[in-house]
């Protein structure tokens, strides 16, 4: 019996590995969907850097921020859009759907955690291309800031991205979770997606109350703002603690909910 | 004389002018039962402006109050006018065209004895009314809120008015012309995302026109995008003289004709090529 805790942990890496694997394989059949992904990339990243050239054909700075600098938050605001359209949306989506159709049985009768499963069954590889123009975006970004970017802040860097890849994917399940008791939140989802586009602007921009509201209500600030500070030298060492804090006290509500939530289900055909 | 009303309603509704009336007042009817969820799709429309104006006005507080000539109160006003001219640029969509033709959903609209592009422009024009009755509070809100700066004339809301259902004209023309390129061909995604793209930069969307830089404002104002978008908010809050303003008007006649010439035309040709599919 696989008892002990480091089993089950390796047990379940080996299932997300699976499922990666298979997802892959599902999108390779698709291959001139590469283009689209590309085409679509290329449309958003020049549209944004239009954008970003139109309004510092204006001015020299937004609130506090250059325009080298700015050209890092939209790197990471277009390498964490890959990210959700990759993995998290699609995920979200099909959770959605099987708890609509009751078909999210066949889900929890399997022997491993339901919140590990539905969040890693679906895998877009396509739109990885996002993920990989954003980092590039950020690389460019880098070089061309005036002054020397150092390992610490790369590392800080590394560590918010990763943080805000899980604030992203805990408040998306936060809402999805939702479906339990409302079937439709489609139009959420539209919401969000209106919202997204805010992170295009480091929150301080924003006025007070809207700051508020992406920093804790849509947390904006954590995804995409607090990693692109990490690498402009603008986030303390403490920021990245509260970031942190953050995150795991948004995970552990995720996870309750996703638990109470689970009470509510009420099966297929029910 | 008791069959008197009567007969007057068989005949007003009779022809085409009946036919419109009827469409509109079914879409009134049935949006209205929606109006939740119209009102979620509403609310979510705004986080676009609300960006857009708080990036200005920072880059207007930045400069010393202003952005060529304009304030952060008058860019309050513009994208305030902004959510009901995006309202009436919701038309039926390319997409749709998409999904008449793979699924065949055509075939029983040619059956009737008018043209498919009546029943799209007066459903949507119908639904235009719930949508201005629902967008009221949300310009009270966003006025509240922002705290714009407001000098309307008599004349510029006339135009106003007319402006933007001109703008509901074109850009459904223009969009209905777009979407029957599926009769041709199914893979159209990536043209329109061409197509809106352009749109969002060239029509006033995104920002302004007058901050574009010179060539890109040449180029828009030889598109049909300003007429659609920034024409009918820049009447109300912009500072056209008498003779801008019903130039503009003429421009949308125009394009509307121009989109008339396009939508029909490729209807008659694409039609040809449809076969029905389905059951």
């Amino acid at each position: 019996m696989a008892g002990t805790r480091t089993d089950r942990d390796l047990q379940a890496l080996r299932l997300v590995g699976t499922f990666l694997r298979v997802g892959v394989q599902n999108e390779l059949q698709y291959r001139t969907n590469v283009l689209f992904s590309l085409l679509q990339s290329g449309v958003a990243v020049g549209t944004s850097l239009a954008v970003l050239a139109l309004v510092f054909s204006h001015t020299d700075s937004l609130g506090g921020w250059s325009g080298d600098e700015l050209l890092v938050v939209m790197g990471v605001h277009v390498l964490m859009g890959g990210v959700i359209r990759s993995v998290i949306q699609p995920n979200m989506q099909q959770l959605m759907d099987d708890v609509r159709q009751g078909t999210l049985d066949f889900v929890l009768t399997k022997p491993a955690d339901g919140q590990l499963l539905v969040s890693a069954r679906r895998f877009e590889v396509w739109q990885v291309v996002d993920v990989l123009v954003g980092a590039a975006l950020v690389v460019v970004a880098v070089v061309r800031l005036d002054r020397p970017v150092g390992p610490l802040a790369v590392a800080g860097f590394l560590v918010a991205l990763l943080l805000g890849v899980v604030v992203i994917y805990s408040f998306w399940l936060l809402l999805t979770v939702l479906a339990f008791w409302i079937v439709r939140v489609d139009a959420l989802v539209e919401l969000f997606d209106g919202m997204y586009q805010a992170g295009r602007w480091p929150v301080s921009v924003y006025p007070g109350w809207l700051r508020f509201g992406f920093t804790f209500l849509v947390p904006l600030a954590f995804a995409i703002t607090v990693p692109a500070e990490a690498l402009t030298g603008r986030a303390s060492g403490w920021l990245l603690l509260g970031a942190a804090a953050f995150t795991a006290a948004l995970f552990a509500v995720t996870r309750f909910a996703w638990r109470v939530g689970l009470r509510h289900y009420s099966g297929a055909s029910a | 004389m008791t069959a008197a009303p009567q007969t007057r309603e068989r005949r007003r509704l009779r022809g085409l002018p009946g036919f419109y009336a009827v469409v509109m007042r079914t879409a009134v009817q049935s949006q209205f039962q929606y109006r939740t969820a119209n009102y979620l799709y509403m609310l979510g429309m705004i986080a676009e402006p609300v960006v857009y104006l708080v990036v200005w006005s920072a880059v207007a507080d930045a400069q010393g109050g202003a952005v060529e000539g304009i304030t952060a109160g008058e860019f309050a006003a513009y994208y305030i006018v902004w959510t009901l001219v995006r309202n009436m640029n919701v038309v039926f969509t390319p997409y749709g065209w998409e999904q008449r033709i793979r699924q065949g959903e055509l075939s029983g609209q040619l059956l009737l004895p008018v043209h498919p592009l009546h029943y799209d422009l007066a459903y949507f024009a119908g639904w235009k009314f719930v949508v201005i009755l629902l967008w009221i509070p949300i310009a009270a809100v966003l006025t509240l809120v922002f705290s714009p700066v407001f000098d309307v004339t008599a004349l510029e809301l006339l135009v106003f008015v007319l402006a933007i259902w001109g703008a509901y004209l074109i850009r459904s023309l223009l969009l209905e012309a777009l979407g029957m390129i599926t009769f041709w061909t199914t893979r159209v995604s990536a043209l329109y995302q061409l197509w809106f793209t352009a749109e969002l930069l060239l029509s006033g969307r995104l920002l302004p026109l007058a901050l574009l830089p010179g060539w890109a404002q040449t180029v828009a104002a030889w598109s049909p995008f300003p007429s659609t978008f920034g024409f009918p908010i820049e009447a109300l809050v912009g500072n056209l003289s008498t003779g801008q303003l019903w130039a503009g008007i003429g421009v949308q006649l125009i394009w509307i004709g121009v989109g008339t010439l396009l939508a029909t035309g490729v209807f008659r040709l694409g039609v040809r090529r449809y076969g029905a599919v389905g059951n």
